[in-house]
């Protein structure tokens, strides 16, 4: 590479790092002040490109194009203003992370009413009135679209400053990004603030959307691209601060475009082609940064966000009734093979449902009683899926080797990662698990030769019996009952109240001599191996697998089904696990808008048990007098 | 709130989803399963097409004297899943075959299935060479051209342009990464002193059009051979055109010409860009004006290339399980072989050698039109021309049989 | 005084500064064995800092910290509360999602090292011990309540047992009377007193009712502006031009705040 065309690539990254900078800019302040980790964000971007894209083709010309992109960012503001009055403000008072739920609902609900209005094409605006053509710039041509971009990037960085600093509103979201309890002390309506600050969000979002129509197409999978993109962005720069999203985003932009720009490479011995690195990149970025600066670029260590919800019921022993009802489904899960002789289907959804519980308890231990939001439980799962294929595959293992050597890969895993994990907490933690989900991610979609690539690794299939579903069911039963006792087990152990000590008053933990890293650690590394038995048992189900097993979608199902059963109950993620599962299986097959369907579903479960689905019983239970 | 109510309604939504589906004796029935929702823009013309076939198959009284009934799901874009509604359709709704899937990781996910599980499966879309080739089984047929025929089908005119310096971009999962092998492979072969300058694989759907298009300007290239498709695509031409990028360069690129990629373009339709796809308007035979005047008078709307793959997959289907007389697997296997079906492209087989059908593609330069993408110079390339002769293809799949 | 074996804490010339203000400047003092000693001062004289510097939160900038002779600087707070270093906080923590007893069976098992365990329920640990401690602080009563749900006074209280859970030699107290009404406030600091005095257990704590620290320490030290300025018993402390000055900038006396502070 030549150095012009270096400060050329220098010159796109800028150009993209305004994009980015747009999208995450919003997220950044409405997690800053409402601490919501808004999974619709990417929603409303894409909304910003539809909604833009109408605009400057129906109305067209300059009016269209430019007076469409401000009318965006204000409808994509309304809609935000909306979404937090009609639904998030309900759910306040929900466990810690429960608005993640709604907005994921909002997400597939958002994405359906897309391709409903505007159809399954790509929609591909026009160039931007005055902006057409392109400027000499270093013997290359410079699109002035991009130059544009590069300008207006800075430019929104030094309103929202001026706006952050200079005005009461600023300060007021500059205060409760540090400490939202002082804000409600200063007798600030919280609801308006809140309300606004989404709204403000929003428009962000909707203006970077609105902004790209005339680079890229409106199209119906921006919505979680954009959102990966924003998320990586608010944690490098430092959750809440507006200058440091700048200053990530440019950093990725221009790791990208550098890699892009160096191309193949060949070392004599080997090539390596770094285009294939932008796949990767941000969350590399992303995991250096929080290891060695663990609140971002330009973050601060944020004041201990005292939960405004219920806080957790102390765990009790199953009552003889919960322990009834145990050997109930147990004995009615060993006598399915028999009762679903006529409908073979449902030991085969039975698997998946058992795989799911397994996932989803695992994740629990560390979610509930650890306090740790991992945001990458998928790592685990997939490192025990590929552990067992790989085995199977390269050194034919049989599978009862392969299915005990594949949470020990998982178990490797998270010893590694867990070790860096545990040294932080809450949205950061949460954010390096996803950071180092994404990089086993990458690395096993990048190593074709051994894992198999985009492909994946097919036929691997268990030996009879277990061929046949009724036993591989019951081989799956088993080890799932095994998971969930045993790690009921260490919960009701002076390890599980070691880790809830730890979650609960980590200052007292340390103050009564608990090590809360190592507990919390060894929690971590307990969960992936655990996770790691689904990983495994997932493959020899499905008879082949690819990199979705590790992919985010599989994380944030994860999270789903624990909090949709309930994170602060013990039998949640059963539940969770087993209603998201059987969810997805009937509404798949109901209809064309199945994923508005399960994000209504979705809906109306947050809002009608927003503890939760065994969380609401519970304490509908305890109410009545009664003891679980 | 009142949770009781919601409670109710939700109870009685899922009493109604799962209670078992009535089993209809005198229909056949074939599953359909597909990443829709992923990939709306194939695959929603992709479902017309198919109703179409359908329709005209059981108005004229179906096949055997039973109508064909569809049961269509959505794999939900990933391999696991894909394989859990495949053993659905199989096991609960007790259909006789498998069709569809479009992504190549779960066509070959669903190939491993059909064959561990004795289910015949006609892959209709994904084009991975794996499916029919290495990783091939005897219960699984594919409809559409695979990877290596769309780039065999492209090699004349890339070889016509006798360029040196050949820019390779394609996006960075199996797809474009055994279409760019297939074409370095095919390029040295034919023309040793050729040179690939640089080799760009972003990640599928996050292109950075204006640092890839310039990076590939700086390599200097004669010629590029593209495989992007999709919103990527649209990216790279809107920065490779104002950058100037394609100025007196050949352009080779896969799929562009299909109206799913073609028709986002627009006015930036890259004129002289050499590609496969289909130029609905332009073809006059008469198999084809048939379809297209059936289809826009049932959709009012013109179809796409996934209209007609899906029409021409249940055409297959239709023309199989007649052949057979029997909806058995192993006679479906059988009838297949050497199975003859007529679509919209004309007649074409099912290969006994491996299982692949010789449907072609239409070759042709883009051009604009009205301000509208479309194709010129088109020529249909027979699908049997580009593959490898039956000994070969032995050699190729390993795992069959 | 030299070292003696009787100073269960020695500080030497602590010092610890936060981004070029002087917390704390060269501060030192000891602590004799079942001395009842009250570090008090004005709001940012230091109190916190030095608490946080012997507890382990904190690692000085410079100075030492022995514990019985032995330098526990920069040691992590789990270390040093198993040197037998006891902490309650100036805002109550404890183990909310557990049971009373369950906080103090934690800090049991904690002590005898039994934190990693995975079989035996957690329950089984320790019970009768723990259910003596809280006798002991007068919450037996109250043993299997949510401890989310107990009113300050009694949190502080529980606090109390988890910090004897593994019979320290040192409490440090910070602020134990913080957010209680007048009366709780003797009650709970006589309550401290009789138990530590039947142990032998030195304690070290801050509080701004001046009516509690007249009444109770043994030897009191008053930080200013991260200094040490005066180290004494009641009256010493009481006649001392510099701490009246610091604390009122004028001639007003310890008794008449007193008076105001129960009011307040």
């Amino acid at each position: 590479m030549t150095l012009n065309a270096f400060l050329f690539q220098v010159l796109n990254g800028l150009s993209s790092a305004s994009g980015l900078f747009l999208i995450a800019a919003g997220l950044s302040l409405i997690f800053g002040v409402t601490r919501i980790v808004n999974l619709a964000h990417g929603s409303l971007y894409m909304l910003g490109t539809y909604i833009a894209y109408t605009f400057a083709t129906k109305i067209g010309g300059v009016t269209g194009f430019w007076g469409g992109i401000v009318a965006t960012a204000i409808i994509v503001g309304i809609i935000g203003a909306l979404i937090e009055i009609v639904l998030l403000r309900r759910i306040y008072r929900a466990p810690e992370l429960f608005q993640l739920l709604a907005t994921f609902a909002l997400v597939l609900v958002i994405n359906d009413a897309a391709l409903w209005l505007w159809g399954p094409a790509d929609l591909l605006g026009p160039r931007a009135p005055g902006f057409r053509g392109a400027v000499e710039i270093l013997g290359r041509r410079l699109p002035t679209y991009d130059l544009f971009l590069i300008v207006i990037g800075p430019l929104v960085l030094l309103a929202l400053h001026l706006t952050l600093t200079r005005t009461r509103f600023g300060r007021l979201i500059r205060a409760a990004t540090q400490d939202r309890e002082m804000v409600g002390a200063l007798g600030v309506n919280q609801a308006v603030l809140f309300t606004s600050v989404f709204a403000l969000g929003a428009a962000l979002a909707g203006l970077g959307g609105a902004l790209q129509i005339a680079r890229e197409p409106a199209n119906l999978a921006t919505d979680l691209i954009a959102l990966g993109d924003a998320f990586v962005v608010v944690v490098v720069g430092g959750m809440g601060s507006i200058p440091g999203a700048y200053l990530a985003a440019v950093i990725i932009a221009e790791v990208k475009a550098l890699c892009v720009g160096i191309g193949v490479v060949d070392f004599g011995f080997f090539t390596i082609n770094f285009s294939k690195f932008t796949l990767v990149a941000e969350f590399l970025v992303m995991a250096i940064v929080l290891i060695v600066r663990p609140y971002g670029l330009l973050g601060k260590a944020q004041g201990a966000v005292r939960s405004i919800a219920e806080p957790e019921e102390p765990i009790r022993p199953a009552t003889p009734l919960l322990k009834a009802l145990g050997i109930v489904v147990l004995a009615v899960l060993l006598c399915l093979p028999l009762l679903a002789q006529g409908s073979p289907y449902l030991l085969v959804l039975g698997i998946d449902v058992l795989i799911a519980v397994i996932f989803a308890t695992s994740l629990h231990f560390i979610m509930g009683p650890g306090g740790m939001h991992s945001f990458g439980h998928a790592a685990y799962f997939g490192l025990g899926a590929y552990g067992a294929a790989l085995l199977v595959k390269w050194l034919a293992f049989p599978m009862g080797v392969a299915l005990i050597a594949a949470p020990l890969l998982a178990l490797a895993g998270a010893l590694l990662f867990g070790w860096f994990a545990v040294r932080l907490s809450g949205v950061y933690l949460a954010m390096l698990t996803l950071a180092f989900a994404q990089i086993v991610w990458a690395a096993v979609f990048q190593w074709e030769g051994f894992t198999g690539g985009s492909n994946g690794v097919i036929g691997v299939w268990p030996p009879p019996p277990f061929d046949k579903s009724w036993a591989y069911f019951l081989l799956t039963l088993v080890l799932a009952a095994a998971a969930v006792l045993l790690l009921r087990r260490f919960l009701f152990a002076p390890f599980g109240y070691a880790m809830r000590a730890g979650r609960d008053s980590p200052l007292r933990a340390e103050a009564v001599g608990i090590d809360v890293k190592r507990v919390h650690w060894l929690a971590f590394a307990i969960a992936g191996l655990v996770c790691g038995v689904a990983g495994g048992l997932f493959a020899f189900a499905k008879g082949s697998i690819s990199p979705e097993t590790i992919h985010i979608n599989r994380s944030i199902d994860g999270l789903v089904m624990v909090l949709l059963g309930g994170v602060q109950t013990l039998t949640g993620p059963i539940v969770g696990a087993s209603v998201f599962a059987l969810l997805q299986d009937t509404v798949m097959r109901q209809t064309e808008y199945w994923r508005a369907l399960m994000g209504a579903i979705i809906l109306l479960l947050v809002l009608t048990f927003p503890q939760g689905i065994v969380g609401a019983f519970a304490s509908l239970w305890r109410k009545m007098g009664g003891r679980i | 709130m009142r949770p009781t109510r919601h409670v109710l309604a939700l109870a009685t939504a899922l009493a109604c989803a799962f209670a078992a589906p009535a089993f209809a004796q005198d229909t056949i029935k074939i599953g359909e399963l597909n990443s829709y929702k992923a990939q709306p823009a194939f695959l929603e013309p992709y479902k017309r097409g198919m109703e179409l076939a359908l329709e005209e198959i059981n108005g004229k009284g179906g096949v055997l004297g039973k109508k064909l009934e569809l049961i269509v799901r959505d794999d939900g874009a990933n391999p696991g899943e894909a394989v859990r509604v495949a053993e659905e359709l199989v096991t609960r709704e007790g259909v006789v075959m498998l069709t569809g899937t479009f992504l190549s990781n779960i066509g070959l996910a669903v190939t491993n299935f059909a064959g561990q599980k004795k289910v015949f499966f006609l892959a209709s879309e994904p084009l991975t060479d794996k499916i029919t080739w290495s990783d091939g089984n005897r219960y699984t047929y594919r409809l559409r051209a695979s990877t290596y025929m769309q780039t065999a089908m492209l090699m004349p005119a890339a070889l016509a342009a006798n360029a040196k310096r050949w820019a390779i971009v394609y996006p960075n999962y199996e797809y474009g990464q055994s279409a760019a092998a297939t074409f370095k492979q095919m390029l040295k072969k034919a023309q040793p002193n050729a040179e690939i300058v640089t080799e760009q694989a972003p990640p599928i759907g996050k292109v950075d059009a204006g640092a890839v298009a310039q990076a590939i300007d700086d390599a200097k290239p004669d010629a590029i051979f593209n495989v992007l498709f999709g919103a990527d695509l649209t990216k790279f031409v809107r920065e490779g055109n104002t950058r100037g990028v394609f100025k007196n360069r050949t352009v080779v690129s896969l799929l562009s010409g299909e109206p799913e990629y073609l028709d986002p373009l627009g006015e930036e339709t890259p004129v002289g860009w050499i590609a496969t796809g289909y130029p609905w308007d332009k073809i006059k035979t008469p198999e084809h004006i048939a379809f297209l005047t059936a289809y826009q008078k049932k959709f009012n709307d013109y179809p796409r290339l996934g209209s007609i793959v899906g029409y021409t997959t249940i055409k297959s289907v239709a023309a199989g399980i007649a052949a057979a007389k029997s909806t058995d697997t192993e006679k479906l296997v059988a009838a297949f072989k050497g199975l003859s079906v007529s679509g919209p492209f004309g007649t074409f087989t099912y290969r006994a050698s491996d299982n692949q059908a010789t449907m072609g593609a239409y070759v042709g330069k883009l051009a604009l039109e009205k301000g509208k993408g479309t194709m010129v110079d088109v020529k249909y390339i027979d699908g049997a021309s580009v593959l490898p002769n039956d000994a070969d293809t032995k050699k190729l799949r390993p795992a069959a049989e | 005084m030299s070292v003696s074996d009787l100073s269960v804490l020695e500080l030497r010339a602590l010092s610890k500064s936060f981004g070029g203000v002087h917390a704390v400047r060269d501060v030192s003092f000891e602590i004799g064995k079942g001395e009842f000693l009250a570090m008090i001062g004005p709001n940012g004289a230091g109190k916190s800092t030095c608490f946080n510097m012997i507890n382990g939160q904190l690692a000085p900038d410079s100075g030492e910290i022995l514990c019985e002779g032995r330098s526990i600087a920069g040691l992590a707070p789990r270390d040093i509360w198993r040197l037998g270093v006891g902490r309650t906080f100036q805002v109550a923590a404890t183990f909310g999602s557990m049971t009373v007893i369950e906080n103090v069976q934690m800090a049991l098992i904690s002590h005898t090292r039994e934190t990693f365990r995975l079989w035996r329920p957690a329950a089984s640990h320790h019970r009768g011990r723990a259910l003596e401690l809280l006798a002991q602080v007068g919450m037996e009563e109250a043993a299997d309540r949510p401890s989310r749900e107990l009113a300050y006074g009694d949190v502080k209280r529980v606090e109390l047992a988890i910090a004897l859970a593994n019979d320290p030699r040192l409490l440090l107290m910070d602020e134990p009377t913080a957010g209680m009404g007048a009366g709780e406030r003797h009650g709970l600091i006589e309550l401290v007193k009789r138990l530590v005095v039947e142990r032998g257990i030195s304690v070290l704590f801050t509080e701004h009712s001046m009516d509690v620290v007249f009444a109770f320490a043994d030897r009191i030290i008053v930080l200013a502006r991260g200094r040490l300025i005066a180290d004494g018993d009641a009256a010493a402390i009481r006649d001392n031009a510099e701490v009246r000055e610091v604390y009122f900038g004028t001639g007003k006396t310890f008794a008449l705040s007193a008076s105001q502070g129960a009011k307040a």
